[in-house]
């Protein structure tokens, strides 16, 4: 299957998942919001280009906002977190190599503690964003710190099950072929 | 001007970031504004398409709670036929029938209008409802929305099929209500806490509360009066003014919501009219 027609599969499947699946959950708490459709970006290609990946992320939080709550709540958050992971991952990949020998970020190609870093931040600037575009309009310290702490825990620990269960097979690419 | 465009090229996605950012926020900020006549129409089509054949599949899970709903609510409303009265000076018949005007020359107030729900959401801060019913079937923006136990909340966009509701369960929502005991108003409004309870405000401190008081709508909202909307199931009194925050347990239940009416206001109009006219300094 081709990157380009395996991402569209994903775009579809995240926001069919998070409209009608994750957001449909009976709310625990008032923080525990449970959020895992920018996963989407965190596993876009490596050799997308950057501002093809700020437009994917653009449109791919609008869409999600036409599903649920006000439009542009979601886009924002999605627009940041693109512009922030090319610089991420310039750090968290020293070597050229991995860029071109695996397809996307994953546990296989960069390796467990560097993936973990990469998911962890995006993950919490995420809902830092997102968080504080809300509490620009509702308020209160208490609401920011715990909603951005446990929506981030919340979300780490279904991008854990999701890397858990769907295992994505990352393929060495060689000169071979 | 070489330079400039020398200079934008270089940092041509920081650019770009900028105003992909900017446009989310002017979407976002002009939302009840401007939203309206840009988008409204089109992605409230394609996205309430979407959620309808969500909800075809969702609504068999539900049919057992919407029977009963439906089934309750046919009950009250024959209860309230004027064939089910009867008095013992039959000379007098009294009966209303769904013209504008009747031959008492009572005037038609409301209309209801039946809406299925294709979309509902509970877990946001700010939630929304979808109704399966547009412009094309009289939809209006601003008129009021009840379901079969109390009121749901209000149509703020329209599209040729489909409305969008604000629901009660959101923080932007403010509902005129009053309790039934002693009449007394305040506003009905939701902190984002629990989708099963919805709050209260400017009850005075004097008024004698009980927990389990019906919370009606109050003739001043744009709902029809004395819709149900809750019972009191918690008091408190806010420390710097002298007024009750009442717990409200919402009666409609928000979770197996199925279908809904629209309420269409023939008055409003009239009433808004008028009500503009007032002079300023008088």
């Amino acid at each position: 299957m081709s990157n380009f027609l395996k991402n569209i599969i994903r775009f579809i499947f995240f926001i069919l998942v998070q409209a009608f699946i994750l957001d449909k959950v009976p709310p625990l708490h008032q923080f525990i919001k449970p959020c895992l459709y920018f996963l989407f970006i965190l596993w876009l290609p490596f050799n997308i280009s950057r501002s093809a990946l700020l437009l994917v992320s653009f449109i791919f939080g609008l869409t999600l906002d036409y599903f649920t709550g006000p439009p542009g709540l979601h886009a924002a958050p999605c627009v940041i977190i693109a512009y922030i992971r090319p610089f991420l991952l310039n750090i968290l990949l020293p070597q050229e190599t991995t860029e071109l020998s695996y397809a996307e970020p994953s546990i296989k190609s960069l390796g467990w503690a560097p993936y973990s870093v990469y998911v962890v931040l995006l993950t919490f600037v995420h809902h830092l964003s997102l968080v504080f575009i809300e509490w620009m309009q509702l308020g209160g310290l208490l609401f920011f710190m715990g909603k951005v702490a446990a929506t981030t825990a919340v979300s780490l620990l279904l991008i854990f099950v999701t890397e858990m269960l769907f295992y994505r097979k990352a393929k060495y690419r060689t000169n071979k072929a | 001007m070489r330079n400039i465009f020398i200079f934008i090229g270089r940092y041509f996605n920081f650019f770009l970031f900028l105003i992909l950012l900017g446009i989310s926020f002017a979407i976002l900020i002009k939302f009840n504004q401007t939203y309206e006549a840009f988008f409204a129409n089109n992605s409230n089509e394609v996205t309430g398409w979407v959620d309808r054949q969500y909800n075809d599949i969702e609504y068999y899970f539900r049919l057992k709670d919407a029977n009963r709903q439906l089934a309750e609510e046919n009950a009250r409303l024959r209860n309230m036929l004027a064939s089910s009265f009867d008095s013992p000076d039959s000379a007098r018949i009294i009966k209303i029938d769904t013209l504008t005007k009747d031959t008492l020359g009572r005037v038609r107030k409301f209309n209801f209008l039946p809406a299925k729900v294709v979309n509902n959401s509970v877990s946001q801060e700010f939630n929304y409802i979808t109704l399966y019913r547009g412009s094309n079937q009289g939809i209006k923006s601003d008129m009021a929305v009840i379901g079969p136990d109390g009121i749901v909340g209000r149509v703020i966009l329209v599209s040729d099929n489909y409305s969008r509701v604000m629901s009660l369960l959101n923080r932007n929502s403010r509902v005129s209500a009053m309790l039934k005991k002693g009449n007394y108003t305040g506003i009905l409004d939701w902190d984002g806490k629990d989708p099963q309870y919805v709050q209260l405000h400017g009850i005075p401190k004097s008024a004698q509360l009980n927990k389990g008081d019906s919370v009606l709508t109050s003739n001043l909202s744009d709902f029809p009066s004395g819709i149900m909307i809750g019972t009191v199931s918690a008091m408190s009194i806010d420390p710097s003014t002298n007024f009750f925050t009442l717990q409200v347990k919402s009666s409609t239940n928000f979770f197996t919501l199925q279908y809904a009416y629209i309420v269409e206001n023939f008055l409003w109009n009239e009433q808004k009219k008028l009500e503009t006219k007032t002079p300023k300094n008088q």
